[in-house]
């Protein structure tokens, strides 16, 4: 028997039952819909991280901090060294302090272009046209990050003049018309310094920002504004508070391979600090929310499982209601593999049949779901797409429910190939 | 000269056991089968006859003894070489018919050709010309329960013949037909033989056995040459 006829049999056999076939397919339909939902919003959003990851930019920094630092290091209570200083962080916790020494001795690593300080600075305020005070936070820039703009340029590390990014939301409440109108002005900060006497800063806006992952509402300083910041903040406090770093921002080549950067940090580690790239912080992150798709495609693939009972339940059915039909093309000639192959085909075309209709409404479902959540509650979050479908997943989910189809139908194959003729023949 | 053989039957036995009970089915049958024989396998219900014709026919496998056709034994023979023994050689008739009732008459006598693996073309044009041989070229497109008793019995000897098979088994062709509908399934089946294909045709219809150039009866699983 040719293989085309052997398709075109078990494709015409499939629709003799059609209540049962239509309920099993819908059972399998069910389990594809779901796993290509739950998939969809795993490569959705975690390809939404990566483009914040890539917007950061700095992949060229590694974040220095001593070893052991942080909460939820495995080493216990350190004890106390007189020669290491420590510092209070905006957590609360007390940390081991980083100073110019430190700053000398990472230079020295090879491979390490530069070494800055990461200054924590702190803003009072922000005001604008109308004239009304806000509290604003600020994020140092670092050069090469691509943070999403509503309108205008991102700010230049380069340059002497003091630059801000507006966040989107301060727009109306410090009085601009529109993002455009904030182009080209500028605004003023409050910063109090060691004394406790405030200052202003003024700080040209080169842009607005939109919100995303990483820059959850901070503004955008670059290096002369954050420099000026600290530089009034220390103002009265003694050298050796103001030269004690939280963390120290070592840049490399750019174009150095994951394992130079890997090499790199072990450097770091035999001095006795801890380096940690961008992309190692949002990391941690990613695999939280890898974790929570991998359970919800677990109990996705439960539901296809509990479908391939249907499908063993169906082709039980249908090789006892062909005792007969079974019997019979043995007798003309067709072999116990020809019989295996023929209801191996029909289980695998429920399974197509199934999946096919569970990736399409899928994607169908996946649209309007993206569209209704980019439109409404997640609509800050400009470019996220909750929801993906690339081919080759969607392919990879009915390669799977095919898969498990074929599996499911080997138990009714098995017994449809082994029947005796004779005894097919002689049953009534 | 004698003829050689067509298929040979040497000490062929099969048992049932039933609980206890052992039932012999076939007991060390020997026989010769030459070509172009018409033979009627003649005997009471449960003496063997079935058992004996589905032996030959290569859908059932003795317990001991062989089954030599062509120089192959069947009872070591395997399932694809017998499927392919049943398909190119072997054609059988059934007293049930055992069309399937969804296809049309064309369509069941397309069945054994499919299985052959012949060509669209090829399976329509041969399943036609047999549909005709058999008087039933106006009932092409009919499906079994379109068609009287003999008409089925037609189109199932038709779907015999199809991959023009050298024997023709029919077990009881004429048991669910009335005996005007019968003689002219056994006119068919004997002009069939008279073309040069070997006839085995089992019945308990002595007016049957009297057209067969060979009788066998069979008693509790032994075969006898003639009439008993
Ligand atoms: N699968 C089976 N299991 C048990 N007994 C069987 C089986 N097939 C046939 N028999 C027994 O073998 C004997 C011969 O059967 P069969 O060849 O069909 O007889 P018949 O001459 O009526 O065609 C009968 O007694 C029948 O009951
Ligand atoms: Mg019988």
């Amino acid at each position: 028997m040719r293989l085309i006829d052997i398709f075109t049999t078990a494709s015409g056999n499939m629709f003799r039952s059609k209540l049962r076939t239509t309920l099993t397919i819908v059972a399998i339909f069910i389990g594809s819909f779901t796993l290509t939902l739950t998939s969809g919003l795993g490569t959705g959003i975690s390809s939404y991280i990566d483009k914040q990851v890539g917007n950061l930019g700095g992949k060229d920094v590694l974040i220095v901090q001593p070893i052991g630092q942080g909460p939820g290091s495995d080493s216990g209570p350190k004890a106390y060294d007189p020669a290491k200083k420590t510092s209070a962080t905006a957590f609360g916790t007390t940390t081991t302090a980083l100073t110019d020494s430190d700053i000398t001795k990472i230079k020295s690593v090879s491979g390490i272009r530069s070494v800055e300080p990461n200054f924590v600075v702190v803003t009072d305020y922000i005001v604008g046209p109308n004239g009304k005070k806000y509290q604003v936070s600020a994020n140092p820039y670092v050069s090469g990050t691509k943070v999403e703009l509503a309108t205008g340029d991102q700010v230049s590390n380069d340059v002497s003049e003091r630059q801000a990014l507006l966040p989107v939301d301060y727009v109306p409440a410090l009085g601009f018309a529109n993002n455009e109108a904030v182009v080209g002005k500028s605004v003023t900060l409050g910063v109090t310094d060691g004394n406790g006497k405030q200052h202003q800063i003024t700080a040209a806006l080169k842009g607005v920002q939109q919100k995303g992952l990483t820059n959850s509402g901070g503004m955008n300083t670059n290096e002369a504004l954050t420099q000026e910041i600290y530089r009034t903040q220390s103002l009265g406090l003694p050298k050796a508070v103001t030269n004690n770093y939280q963390a120290l921002l070592a840049k490399f080549d750019a174009n150095a391979s994951p394992g130079q950067i890997t090499h790199l940090k072990d450097e770091l580690k035999k001095k006795g600090y801890a380096a940690k790239t961008i992309e190692d912080q949002i990391g941690t992150f990613k695999a939280v929310i890898s974790g929570i798709i991998a359970v919800l495609n677990a109990f996705a693939v439960i539901a296809l499982l509990a479908a391939s009972f249907g499908i063993i339940n169906t082709l039980l059915m249908s090789v006892q209601e062909r005792t007969k039909e079974i019997g019979l093309m043995k007798a003309m000639g067709m072999g116990g593999g020809r019989i295996f192959l023929l209801f191996s085909t029909e289980a695998v075309l429920l399974g197509f049949w199934g999946s096919l209709i569970g990736v399409g409404v899928a994607e169908v479902v996946g649209r309007v779901a993206n569209h209704i959540v980019t439109t409404t509650f997640l609509k800050d979050l400009p470019g996220l797409q909750l929801l993906t479908f690339p081919p080759i997943s969607i392919l990879a989910i009915m390669g799977l429910v095919m898969g498990i189809a074929l599996l499911a139908g080997t138990l009714p194959a098995t017994r449809a190939a082994r029947q005796s003729p004779i005894d097919s023949l002689r049953y009534e | 000269m004698p003829q050689p053989a067509l298929i040979e039957l040497k000490s062929v036995s099969k048992d049932y056991t039933i609980g206890d009970e052992t039932l012999h089915a076939l007991a060390n049958v020997s026989l010769s089968i030459k070509p172009g024989e018409f033979i009627a396998i003649t005997g009471p219900s449960g003496s063997g006859k079935s058992t004996l014709a589905n032996i030959i026919g290569g859908l059932d496998k003795p317990d001991s003894g062989s089954v030599e056709v062509e120089g192959a034994d069947l009872a070591k023979a395997g399932d694809r070489q017998l499927s392919v023994y049943r398909n190119k050689h072997i054609g059988f008739v059934f007293q049930a018919f055992n069309l399937q009732p969804t296809y049309t008459a064309l369509e069941n006598v397309m069945l054994p050709l499919v299985l052959a693996g012949a060509g669209g073309k090829e399976r329509k044009a041969r399943a036609q010309e047999c549909l005709n041989d058999v008087g039933l070229a106006d009932r092409m497109s009919h499906r079994p329960t379109q068609l009287s008793g003999g008409q089925r019995q037609r189109v199932s000897i038709a779907r015999a013949l199809a991959n023009k098979p050298s024997i023709i088994i029919a077990d009881e062709p004429t048991g669910n037909l009335d005996s005007a509908k019968g003689r002219e399934i056994m006119t068919l089946l004997a002009g069939l033989n008279k073309q040069g294909i070997t006839l085995i045709i089992i019945t308990h219809d002595m007016e049957v056995a009297k057209q067969a150039s060979r009788v066998l009866s069979i008693h509790d699983g032994a075969v006898k040459e003639g009439r008993s």
